[in-house]
């Protein structure tokens, strides 16, 4: 079978359509460079109504939006969870590495939690704080014009605190509390634990002309049809269109890898395409990677050529090393003061918490380096399947029998509705060279491609955090007069500690630094070995903060952008 | 109506099953491809992907419970949730359905939903001398009386599975009322629709002894400005 050649040659193929490849779709489209985006799931659109799962009812699902088909539930925009057909991944032994993979335009971005933290000062300056990882080749400094101009472009709703490590921006105004996060808010100040308004972008107010305004379903994850939250696709790619960019989009394209020549420059893409099973092949001037940390590791280790025997961009041999993925535990409480609520009001606010708690600790005081921050849930919730499974369980704590059947089971469901608050933490985790993705050569995919195996372990600075959080949450709950659920998790639990990859922060797999040896790009995300690859993912970060990686993975996007538009105007790549 | 074409009911609406469309694999009947099958009628799809929408239909042609198994799960639902004015109760939500489609969509499920339904006659048969569905109020009531408590100190798997099939279908039951429209009526949840939040009302503030704290009101959004279009003076300071 002879591979089928396009004669045109882009200026810039990139590989991915979420963060990082829709904001350097739309700065390069911008530029007036001819782009071609290849992504590996179909088109999606948050406004095509075939696909919409926004405002969708229970009872219009024979499973009432149980978790069956997709992992989050039913209404969950994500094509694609842990697992994808066809497309396995495999562990080293005693590893359990969990990989979510959305396979559409704007990839995860269409069901994330919209949390869109900068990082501050000390998250780029890792070793200099603590002594453990790594500093990043640049600083606060350098990113933050980005992260000012990102928050104009995307639009993110929070508060100007005046915080060291938690750095003000360009915000919309913040909605009001929910009941229980007014409970949170006094039970986390009992234990003189910072409460401020959330940020998360998610538009309270309007930006432009071309994106509508929040109505309060609190379904960002299921992708608002208004473009009020943040998606890649509604937000970047989709202006980056209307604006005239030349964008031409490959959906259902699942990059090989990156072709070389002689010299062993970047020549563009290969790819096979899943309508026809037949492998393409796509040229470039430049080449951008932004399949996520771990699949760009993948593409890279994969493409393998005589000047390039490692893999691309991997004379160091880094490339899938220092993979890790932020730390998280999580509590819910019952609130017995929270029981009978007046159903009298629609409480769903925006998608995930209005108020989160940002690190407050001294790590000089702690078993542990590095931080984390706490996100609220609960609320009088939008009933799916699951919802009173167990109607009366809280009957155990006033000495009534669980169980039973009856008329009662309506007084108890309205009883508790709305009486839980749950409290997740999500910290830094510190990034190890022994945890690592690499090809595992004996396993392909169904389009040929040998897959990744994964090796990660947490450390007991990891499992220390975990037990730190669940400790707090359970003071929180007790703070605010309530009772913690399931069970305390000791050491043989791991305290609780969510397994890595779970919270789908995954990044550090191609990490920037000055030194090639030791680093995959240099801070312009642009790899050491080859000068027209660069990667715009959250495989190049150093280290993950307390913070959720997004809006930094666009912030730097933005910025790589810029210097790629330079470098060809300079005619240097 | 036989009980497949009431599930294509509930799924596709009366008007979509109406007009003979029914899926299998790639084609419907009429030659379509599901892709132009769901975007003629999308709202009926709750935003299924073609593969998802195959799947259900290829449990909507798969048979777990037979006609008198489906009537004994019925009888047993509104002994658990019995229907009150106005919201009627299990059947009116669908709930018999549900318990079909979880146990084929959720395979685990089945041994213990077929085991208890078999248990239920049995002991009814064994008791009055009738099966469950036809038993009095009274009986079946004696009869659920006896399974309707596991014991909570103890990890239901590791109890006998009379208990774990009453616990199982307590769980549909309710859950299957409370997701549907005459539930959420009942339960009074008033989401799920375009709105604006401007806060928690006084009086449940009052009710559950809480206030906001006029410095953080005063950072949140002013909801009359939520039109205007935002801009900022250089140090983050909103204008607008």
């Amino acid at each position: 079978m002879q591979i089928k050649e396009s004669s045109e040659i882009y200026d810039v193929i990139i590989v991915g359509s979420g963060a990082g490849g829709g904001m350097a779709t739309k700065q390069l489209a911008d530029a007036g460079l001819n782009v071609a985006v290849v992504e590996a799931g179909p088109y999606f659109d948050p406004a095509d109504p075939v696909t919409q799962t926004q405002l969708k009812w229970a009872y219009e699902s024979p499973r009432r939006g149980a978790g069956t088909d997709r992992a989050f539930g039913e209404w969950d925009m994500s094509w694609g969870d842990w697992e994808v057909d066809g497309e396995p991944y495999t562990q080293e032994e005693g590893s359990n590495f969990r990989w979510w993979r959305a396979r559409m335009l704007g990839g995860r971005t269409n069901h994330w939690g919209r949390i869109s933290l900068r990082f501050g000062p000390k998250d780029f300056k890792g070793k200099t704080r603590d002594g453990h990882g790594d500093d990043w080749p640049i600083g606060y400094d350098d990113v933050k014009p980005y992260y000012d101009k990102l928050d104009k472009l995307i639009g993110v709703y929070g508060s100007n605190e005046g915080r060291e490590n938690d750095p003000d921006g360009f915000f919309l105004p913040p909605p009001k509390p929910r009941l229980h996060e007014l409970f949170y808010i006094n039970g986390a100040k009992k234990s003189n634990i910072p409460v401020i308004p959330s940020r998360l972008s998610i538009l309270t107010k309007k930006i432009n002309n071309e994106r509508g305004v929040c109505f309060y379903c609190r379904q960002c994850s299921r992708s608002c049809s208004v473009y009020a939250d943040f998606s890649a696709g509604s937000c970047l790619i989709f202006p980056a269109q209307k604006s005239g960019g030349k964008v031409k989009i490959f959906v259902n394209s699942m990059v090989r890898e990156v072709t070389t020549n002689a010299e062993g420059k970047a020549t563009g893409v290969s790819y096979i395409s899943k309508d026809d099973r037949k492998e393409y092949k796509l040229k470039a001037k430049v080449v951008v990677l932004a399949a996520s940390a771990c699949s760009s590791a993948r593409i890279l280790l994969n493409s393998k050529s005589k000047q390039h025997p490692n893999g691309l961009g991997n004379s160091s041999n880094i490339v899938g090393k220092y993979l890790h993925d932020s730390t998280g535990a999580d509590r819910a409480g019952f609130v017995p003061s929270l029981m009978n609520r007046k159903v009298s009001y629609n409480e769903d606010g925006t998608g995930g918490m209005h108020v989160y708690s940002p690190w407050w600790g001294d790590n000089s005081k702690l078993d542990f380096p590095r931080g984390y921050h706490i996100e609220i849930g609960g609320g009088m919730g939008n009933p799916n399947y699951g919802f009173g499974l167990n109607p009366n369980e809280f009957n155990k704590f006033f000495g009534v029998k669980v169980g039973g059947y009856g008329d009662t089971l309506r007084d108890d469901v309205k009883k508790y509705y709305g009486s839980i608050v749950g409290m997740a933490g999500r910290g830094e985790s510190i990034a190890r060279k022994e945890n690592y993705c690499e090809i595992d050569p004996t396993t392909v995919d169904q389009f040929g491609i040998p897959v990744l195996k994964f090796n990660y372990q947490w450390s007991d600075f990891e499992r220390n955090q975990a037990k730190h959080m669940r400790d707090t949450f359970e003071e929180i709950i007790h703070n605010m007069g309530g009772i913690p659920l399931g069970e305390k998790k000791g050491k043989d639990k791991d305290y609780g500690l969510h397994t890595p990859g779970a919270i789908i922060h995954e990044v550090g797999t191609t990490r920037m630094g000055d030194d090639a040896k030791t680093s995959v790009t240099n801070k312009f995300q642009q790899l050491h070995d080859v000068d027209n690859v660069f990667i715009v993912d959250a495989g190049v970060f150093v280290s993950q903060a307390d913070k959720n990686c997004t809006w930094t993975i666009m912030a730097l996007s933005w910025r790589a952008s810029d210097y790629i538009i330079e470098q060809l105007k300079a005619q240097n790549i | 109506m036989d009980r497949r074409k009431s599930l294509q009911t509930l799924i596709l609406g009366g008007a979509a099953a109406g007009t003979g469309i029914v899926f299998n694999s790639c084609k419907t009947e009429n030659g379509e491809t599901i892709d132009e099958a769901i975007a003629q009628s999308s709202e009926k799809y709750f935003g299924r992907i073609p593969k998802e929408l195959e799947r259900i239909e290829k449990l909507n042609a798969e048979q777990l419970f037979n006609e008198h198994e489906m009537e004994t799960i019925a009888a047993l639902s509104v002994v658990i949730l019995p229907p009150k004015e106005p919201h009627g109760g299990p059947i009116e939500a669908g709930v018999p359905e549900l318990v079909e489609f979880m146990g084929k969509d959720i395979p685990s499920m089945a041994p213990t939903l077929l085991g208890g339904l078999m248990w239920l006659d049995h002991k009814s048969n064994t008791e009055f001398g009738t099966e469950f569905k036809s038993a009095t109020l009274e009986q079946k009531k004696q009869i659920c009386d006896e399974i309707c408590w596991h014991d909570i100190e103890v990890s239901l798997d590791e109890q006998p599975l009379e208990i774990q099939f009453f616990y199982m279908m307590r769980g549909l039951t309710v859950t299957g009322y409370y997701t549907s429209k005459v539930g959420i009526a009942d339960l009074g949840y008033k989401g799920n629709m375009p709105n604006v939040w401007d806060g928690v009302p006084q009086d449940v503030l009052d009710q559950h002894g809480v206030a906001y704290d006029p410095e953080w009101i005063a950072k949140c959004i002013d909801q009359s400005t939520r039109a205007t279009i935002a801009t900022w003076d250089e140090n983050g300071n909103l204008l607008t």
